[in-house]
């Protein structure tokens, strides 16, 4: 599934890597926990989360992450759209709950890592 | 030896932590190119970047990249560890409010760097600090 369509889905914003958002994702992710992130070997997935701050971002890019999904309308910050352009990721801004962004995306095509 | 490197991480400074793991992402990713190699190698420095961080005063990152191995050692001033083989279970932790608050401190950093490297080497003394060394080796490029 495109990237695009995961925002139209989730009903989100992307705040930053719009130019990116043509990519394709496969699987996905959902964690606040970033040191469970970090034991994931499965490459091009997205990661939903709740936790909004740089480490989620510096997660995302040692974990070759391309695309973060940040529910519970949590914002993301200067400091985190700079260091995500850095990578060419995509940052999506999105007012639901990780449940419902994870079961809408799962509903939609997109599967699990395990 | 194809190229050498020294970093310095300063204890308790999450706006920096991963400073030094992207730096050797972007070197690996241009040496090796987009091996999953280079995914292990960088998580594990960034697990060890970020232990520095939340738990001792300052580290010293060495960085050996050589043909067939990638070499790290990690070593820091701090309180060190008491109990490696009970640091090394995972679930166990010691961290901080602070540091659960940034998405880590559950007890899995350690085991997840073993787990990414061929060699692992861990050594502290309480009151001092601790000495990490992990070695990769790139045989099956």
């Amino acid at each position: 599934m495109r990237i695009k369509e995961v925002v139209d889905i989730v009903k989100g914003k992307v705040v930053c890597g719009k130019d990116w958002i043509d990519a394709e994702v496969q699987k996905g992710f959902a964690s606040d926990l970033m040191s469970d992130v970090l034991t994931l070997d499965t490459d091009n997935i997205l990661l939903i989360t709740g936790l909004a701050n740089l480490q989620a971002i510096r997660t995302a890019e040692m974990s070759d992450i391309a695309c973060i999904i940040f529910a519970r309308n949590k914002k993301v910050s200067k400091e985190m759209i700079e260091l995500a352009e850095e990578n060419q990721m995509v940052l999506i801004e999105c007012a639901c709950s990780v449940f419902k962004t994870a079961g809408e995306l799962y509903r939609a095509g997109i599967k699990p890592v395990f | 030896m194809i190229m050498h490197f020294e970093y310095d991480i300063e204890g308790g400074d999450f706006s920096k932590a991963g400073n030094v793991s992207s730096l050797l992402k972007k070197t690996l990713k241009q040496l090796v190119g987009n091996h999953k190699i280079v995914k292990r190698i960088v998580v594990s420095m960034y697990e060890a970047e970020v232990n520095v961080v939340a738990h001792a005063y300052s580290g010293k990152v060495i960085i050996d990249i050589d043909t067939d191995k990638i070499s790290i050692q990690v070593n820091d001033k701090g309180p060190g560890i008491e109990d490696i083989e009970q640091a090394m279970q995972d679930g166990y932790s010691t961290a901080s409010e602070q540091v659960r608050e940034m998405g880590f401190g559950a007890g899995m950093g350690l085991s997840n760097i073993k787990n990414n490297s061929d060699e692992f080497e861990l050594n502290s003394t309480v009151g001092e600090g601790t000495e990490l060394k992990i070695v990769a080796y790139l045989k099956n490029l």
